[in-house]
């Protein structure tokens, strides 16, 4: 939520080396992926549109509390939405806050949530080449996310291999809002896809499946439905770690995106005592659940939790494990964190310089 | 946590304490008929009902969790369903001043609003007669059918004047969040007889227990439990509950606990963000929740349970929010180690007694009451 009017001189105390996990960019129009989508798709999403499982075709159901969720002062001067712009994007966040490398993050149309499997497919098709024509030939610090449907696991697997030998992809993307938990046998292949090009599997918060975003039913407000993304996240890797997948692939990362921090140690707490007591229905769970998640999962720390003491921010960080936390913008959303802000907590330079650059080049593998 | 404090713990130091969720099982069907009408009685014959087996799907009646392997009954009755053993493992055990009886049975769940209210007054009727009546350490918490604002209110209503109800009692997940205004008028009437809404871990399986879907294992819905409190809290927040309600208390039943920092941080700063969409809430959640919920200390998800108090204290500036409970026959803790060891003396006092009797007026009362019915 920091609002931008800081002086973004290079010239502070510290020269900033960042890369940033999370940007989100946008299309000027939707006519920018017509060169990369079938004739058919075009005459398809023009008459029919998206055809989701919720209440409006092309806009969320809990409305966000800024226009396109974004930063006021992310609208480019030649008009189109926030992050539709590079020189924008480089002249407002690459450049002064030393982004070495930026991760995209596209997140129009929900490819993976739509109903008509061949559509979703075919669209990851058509913005997985986007993002690169468009964005990481036009800037190299960019890199591309292979978007895949994953409720369409052959069509999934198809472009994950497609895309695995091309060094402008550094991991494959899905929104945890899935038909059914991600662990669940049928997503299988595609986590066996991923070993197999080793590429990360990354959840950022979105996707529409249906179900209701509590147990108990519907939220009202944006309020609860911004709080619940992070119950979406557990309940993912809870199904990744109970159905064993982490034992049938030991080579499988995951990177939990946008879904906050506070609750990792607890929920792996909760995790290894209930496992404990109940482990005879769950043979394949051969160690205590909090070892799968210290080994197989990294986050990335937008939204910076706000404990309200730096001691607490650091014990929080001592419980999840400092070489775990990927340092992320957001940009341009409203809720992003600015690198030299963000951690309201007494770090070291070296501790600074781990999480703003350091997890995520070792990670990643950058620079090898 | 397993173990460690078998034989460390006597279990006379808990003595005078409230015990804030023991579960008693209603054996079968057959007890509750003296309770219902003669239509339900007819329809319980016609229908056969009281050949269904109403175990909840949250508590699987053999799975571990559902009962301490010493605390097994012979026979194989149900865990709970003998008020002479729950005396026998627990009330003179742990000698509690009074223990709260939370009582899941299905009654609450049927899709049928007519049949939940008949069966959750039955129920109520019957925790009185062969609970309550039995054991003057006992309390309970009234039974609900929650889809129903109108009948829940008359239920509730029917047992205003017996100051052994202390509490309502919802399960975490049922048919809508906990916060819509359909269901004021339950919060008004237990605002206006100092009855807290007991939020009780599990589900009437209305919807998938996650907002992924439905997981393929009992564990997994187990522990998705954690983050229906979370919503719940974060429904009842954003509707304006509090702020309509300001003597209303909740208490988060078996809840498991440590979510709380997490959930506090993640609130208050979603809260700033956003406040613009609530403008009724006026203060941040963790202020809320300091002020109008509590929550029960058994199963503490921790591996060190006495750390993870204490940093949950810190968390959330205050030491008033924890009340003690065994869970029983939950299977949650081994041996007598129901608080974890290390807390100070006035820490324990809090959390045995003193909070609960802050949370429950209606404690207080039935001693008076008791007075005058002798």
């Amino acid at each position: 939520m920091s609002i931008i009017d800081v002086e973004r001189s290079q010239s502070a105390k510290y020269k900033l080396q960042v890369i940033d996990c999370d940007i989100h960019p946008a299309m000027t129009s939707w006519k920018e992926i017509h060169p990369y989508l079938e004739k058919r798709w075009i005459e398809h999403l023009s008459v029919y549109g998206s055809h989701l499982r919720h209440a409006f075709s092309e806009a969320l159901s809990h409305p966000r509390m800024s226009p396109d969720a974004a930063r006021v002062d992310a609208y480019p001067e030649e008009g189109g939405p926030p992050g539709s712009s590079l020189d924008l994007m480089r002249k407002q966040h690459l450049d002064p806050n030393g982004v070495e490398i930026g991760m995209l993050i596209p997140l129009r149309w929900n490819p993976g949530s739509q109903r008509n499997l061949d559509l979703g497919v075919a669209l990851t098709r058509a913005m997985n080449t986007w993002q690169v024509e468009r964005w990481v030939k036009q800037e190299p610090r960019l890199r591309a996310s292979v978007l895949v449907a994953q409720e369409d696991t052959v069509g999934a697997v198809a472009e994950i291999d497609a895309r695995g030998g091309d060094p402008n992809f550094t991991q494959i993307l899905i929104l945890p809002r899935t038909d059914e938990p991600l662990g669940r046998r049928r997503y299988w292949p595609i986590f066996e896809a991923a070993v197999r090009n080793n590429l990360p599997i990354t959840i950022h918060v979105g996707g529409t499946n249906g179900h209701p975003s509590t147990g108990g039913g519907w939220s009202s407000y944006y309020m609860e439905e911004h709080h619940m993304v992070a119950q979406a996240m557990q309940a993912s890797l809870a199904s990744l770690i109970f159905e064993g997948v982490f034992e049938r692939l030991p080579e499988l990362r995951i990177v939990i995106m946008e879904g906050g921090l506070g609750w990792i140690p607890s929920f792996s707490a909760r995790m290894d005592k209930h496992w404990n007591r109940l482990r005879s229905e769950v043979p394949q769970v051969k160690r205590p659940p909090s070892e799968y998640v210290r080994e197989h999962v990294w986050f990335t720390t937008q939204p910076m939790e706000e404990p309200g003491s730096s001691a607490a921010l650091i014990d929080l960080f001592d419980r999840i494990g400092w070489d775990r936390l990927l340092f992320a913008t957001d940009y341009p959303h409203w809720d992003f964190d600015d690198p030299r802000t963000a951690f309201k907590a007494n770090l070291s330079e070296s501790q600074r310089h781990q999480l703003l650059y350091g997890n995520a080049r070792t990670f990643y593998g950058f620079g090898k | 946590m397993v173990g460690n404090s078998l034989g460390t713990d006597r279990p006379t130091k808990y003595a005078g304490a409230i015990d804030c969720d023991l579960h008693p099982a209603v054996p079968g069907m057959g007890v509750l008929l003296p309770y219902l009408d003669d239509y339900w009685r007819e329809m319980v014959s016609v229908r056969a009902l009281d050949r269904l087996n109403l175990s909840l799907t949250g508590y699987p009646q053999n799975a571990p969790l559902a009962c301490r392997p010493d605390w097994t009954l012979d026979g194989g009755a149900k865990p709970g369903s003998s008020l002479q053993s729950m005396q026998q493992h627990a009330l003179d055990r742990y000698q509690p001043r009074y223990g709260i009886l939370n009582c899941l049975y299905g009654a609450q769940v049927f899709h049928s609003e007519d049949m939940a209210a008949a069966f959750c007054r039955a129920t109520n009727d019957w925790i009185r007669d062969e609970w309550l009546s039995r054991d003057p350490r006992l309390r309970a918490s009234i039974v609900i059918p929650v889809h129903n604002t109108e009948l829940a209110v008359a239920e509730i209503e029917r047992r205003a004047d017996d100051f052994r109800f202390v509490q309502v009692m919802m399960l975490v997940s049922g048919e809508v969040t906990l916060g819509r205004r359909q269901l004021w008028p339950i919060y008004r009437l237990a605002e206006r007889l100092d009855l807290p809404i007991g939020i009780h871990a599990g589900s009437a399986y209305r919807y998938a227990p996650t907002p992924v879907g439905w997981p393929s294992h009992y564990v997994e819905d187990y522990i998705a439990q954690s983050a229906a409190f979370e919503n719940q809290l974060q429904s009842m927040i954003a509707e304006g509950v509090f702020a309509k309600f300001p003597n209303l208390k909740v208490v988060a039943i078996e809840s498991g606990l440590t979510w709380l920092s997490g959930f506090i941080w993640r609130a208050d700063k979603t809260w700033k963000g956003v406040r613009a969409e609530v403008p009724w809430v006026t203060r941040a959640p963790s202020e809320i929740v300091r002020d109008h919920v509590r929550f029960t200390m058994q199963p503490i998800d921790a591996a060190d349970e006495s750390e993870a108090i204490l940093r949950l204290i810190d968390h959330m500036k205050s030491d008033r929010l924890f009340l003690f409970a065994t869970d029983y026959p939950h299977w949650q803790f081994d041996g007598d180690a129901v608080l974890p060891s290390g807390l100070s003396e006035a820490l324990s006092h809090r959390i045995l007694s003193e909070n609960a009797l802050a949370t429950y007026p209606r404690l207080s009362k039935t001693d008076h009451a008791m007075e005058i019915a002798l």
